[in-house]
């Protein structure tokens, strides 16, 4: 749409990119329109192809495709097939594509009967255990959270315009907490999974005196037992912590580890 | 021309979420014009069974990305309902000051991104940051000040994060909000502007008898909370909203339908205009009638400016609740909770129109039962009802199909549905 794209004097050519979605509240993609101060930079960035929330055109060919939501429908395995084949590289957008996101919470009952009844009486309507969507194709990318940080997918899209490789932090929110100077969660009566899920978000909800519900999943090191321990000597149940680790999916070996484990004495601090 | 000819459109673009458009047409006359919609569900009032109340907020939140202060605020209507908790004046205003400026992000992307494109004959606003970047700028100006002004209140635009059962974590500071007030009142010429800009456009002349439904204002013009109306005189209390929505499936439809005094209803922003039009700001008054908006109006295509008339009295209001938070000290954001047995019911005016969340507790503060009603799957029967009506009067008039293909998206659009929130 506009004039050549160059990087250091060196001409860059702009990828097609195609913005999808699966089962989700849309809002990853949003994100992509949210950040308004830069947007029109991040338009010349990439040439968009395929944007249905936003544009009426369509295309089948496109380099890059961000795909958002997770998968509960066989229509939609189908879908997500088709769009793997057309992209050189396919982006899992947010905690929904990544791990399953908040949708997953319906496969802890165990019962999809069970679950369809509750919302729909016995009007039938098609669904399947959530996944996401590295249960069905080879995923290039993923940018966790539930939203994602703006800021984070236009890093990510500007490295794979110039070609540099892309890497996300190893180390917890914990760690970005404290290099803003936030008060403790814990001291502020608060549970808080920062010391646990992957950074990369600037510690967004602990600089708001929110604690950390996990939704970018667990850092390199996550020790998930010795949380437990110290959320319970703050006086924080089982239940607490668990509400947090399967909120988005990304904690579902921890979850179902912890659920067959005792839990831990409500020690005195030390 | 032939005789039977089909409109079939597959995922319609430029709305949020997964919709089709199909029409049939033989020798002249429409056979069938249905409004689908194809959205996965989600599952929400079945995920919160056996969850303690503090997780309803944040996952109900996450029904939308869009809208996703009102589902939080009224999800903690409802908690709070049900424990008996009264929001403090300090509270109620930022709340209300933060649900207004939702309601600005909203409208201004509908308007601009979602709509705007129809009316100046392209397929989305990328070319019109080439061919018109004033407009496109301004609804960005906009957009980001209605955004920035959510992250101040709320700590975050989408799925906010200091708003809770009891009031906010955290509060903004005064300057911000002094900094907020003066870059609403720069927004009044950004508005303005828009004024002008869709005064140049020219709506559909297109009619439908409607029931509206929205809250009822009594002495303002209402977002939060406040008795249930309908334009056909039904009057319900907000926990009796079960009698207001009459839930029901249907083949086509991922998600409920409603209806009430007839088979479908309207609910949004023409609706909150056609029912509490005296209640609007006099400016905002004074666009609606430039416009050509005369409560009651009929013509769905008019829910584009009822938009428009609703950011500059949000704009306004605004304002003056900005001047009244600054008059006082702040108090404690929040206050401590504890759970009670029994039914909340939390309305709330989401940007597409009456939003209810409503949950049953345990003793403990577990959720036993929820219940959802989203303003689109409220809307969806109509939409339905006005696309049948549209392509008969269309195809009567011997439009050709290409004529009734874009009108039949553009009214689906003036809807400014939220398909996978009506359906969660």
């Amino acid at each position: 749409m506009a004039g050549p794209l160059s990087y250091l004097g060196v001409e860059l050519a702009r990828p097609l990119v195609g913005v999808f979605e699966f089962t989700s509240c849309e809002g990853c993609q949003l994100q992509l329109v949210n950040n308004e101060a830069t947007l029109l930079d991040f338009l010349n960035l990439v040439e968009l192809v395929n944007f249905r929330e936003a544009m009426s055109e369509r295309s089948d060919d496109y380099d890059i495709a961000l795909v958002e939501g997770s998968i509960s429908r066989a229509d939609e395995v189908a879908r997500l097939q088709k769009v793997r084949a057309n992209a050189k590289t396919l982006v899992a957008l947010g905690s929904c594509a990544c791990f399953g996101g908040v949708n997953q919470l319906k496969n802890r009952f165990g019962d999809l009967d069970w679950v369809k009844k509750e919302v729909y009486g016995n009007f039938p309507v098609a669904t399947q255990e959530v996944r996401p969507l590295s249960d069905f194709v080879p995923v290039d990318l993923m940018l966790y959270g539930c939203p994602p940080k703006k800021e984070e997918i236009e890093k990510v899209i500007a490295n794979l315009v110039v070609g540099k490789k892309v890497t996300m932090p190893k180390y917890p929110v914990c760690m970005e907490c404290k290099a803003n100077e936030n008060l403790c969660l814990f001291t502020l009566g608060e549970p808080c999974l920062g010391p646990i899920t992957r950074a990369g978000c600037d510690a967004w909800c602990p600089n708001n005196r929110r604690g950390c519900w996990g939704c970018r999943g667990p850092a390199e090191v996550a020790n998930v037992r010795e949380l437990e321990t110290i959320m319970a000597r703050h006086g924080f149940s089982r239940e607490t912590f668990i509400d947090r680790l399967e909120c988005f999916g990304g904690f579902a070996g921890q979850v179902a580890e912890l659920r067959t484990t005792p839990k831990p004495t409500r020690a005195k601090r030390p | 021309m032939k005789s039977s000819r089909t409109i079939q459109i597959n995922h319609l673009t430029r709305v949020e979420g997964h919709g089709n458009i199909h029409i049939r047409i033989q020798r002249g006359k429409v056979v069938e014009a249905r409004w689908e919609v194809v959205e996965t569900p989600r599952f929400f009032e079945a995920m919160l069974i056996g969850k303690r109340w503090e997780n309803a907020p944040y996952l109900c939140g996450r029904i939308c990305g869009i809208c996703s202060i009102g589902h939080t605020l009224a999800s903690i209507r409802a908690v709070e309902n049900a424990f008996g908790i009264v929001p403090s004046e300090q509270t109620a205003a930022l709340r209300l000051l933060l649900k207004h400026m939702e309601t600005l992000q909203s409208h201004v992307l509908h308007l601009y991104f979602l709509a705007a494109p129809d009316f100046l004959g392209v397929g989305s606003v990328l070319p019109l940051t080439q061919s018109h970047p004033e407009e496109v700028q301004r609804a960005l100006r906009l957009k980001l000040l209605a955004n920035d002004a959510c992250d101040i209140i709320g700590g975050r635009r989408l799925h906010p994060t200091r708003t809770v059962v009891g009031g906010f974590t955290m509060l903004p500071e005064k300057a911000q909000l002094e900094r907020l007030a003066q870059r609403l009142i720069t927004a009044e010429d950004d508005l303005a502007a828009t004024a002008d800009l869709f005064a140049t456009f020219t709506l559909p002349d297109f009619t439908r008898e409607t029931e509206f439904v929205s809250l009822k204002g009594d002495h303002s013009y209402p977002f939060i909370g406040g008795e249930l109306v309908s334009s056909d005189g039904v009057v319900r209390q907000e926990a009796a909203y079960r009698t207001m929505t009459n839930e029901y499936c249907a083949k086509g439809f991922t998600s409920k339908l409603s209806k009430l005094s007839r088979d479908s209803f309207a609910v949004g922003a023409l609706a909150r205009v056609n029912n509490n039009f005296s209640h609007l700001h006099p400016a905002a008054r004074t666009v609606a009638k430039r416009l050509g908006l005369v409560p009651v109006s009929h013509n769905p295509f008019m829910a584009n400016i009822a938009q428009l008339v609703e950011c500059v009295h949000v704009a306004r209001d605004s304002l003056a609740i900005i001047k009244q938070l600054l008059k006082r000290k702040w108090q404690e954001p929040r206050v401590a909770i504890k759970p009670k047995q029994g039914i909340g019911v939390g309305a709330v005016e989401v940007p597409r129109g009456i939003l209810y969340h409503a949950y049953e507790f345990d003793r403990e503060g577990r959720i036993v039962r929820a219940d959802c009603v989203i303003p689109t799957s409220q809307n969806h029967a109509n939409i339905h009802a006005d696309l049948k009506e549209l392509a008969r009067q269309w195809t009567a008039q011997g439009k050709p199909d290409s004529d009734i293909e874009l009108l039949a998206q553009m009214l689906v659009r003036a809807y400014d549905p939220c398909i996978s929130c009506s359906v969660h």
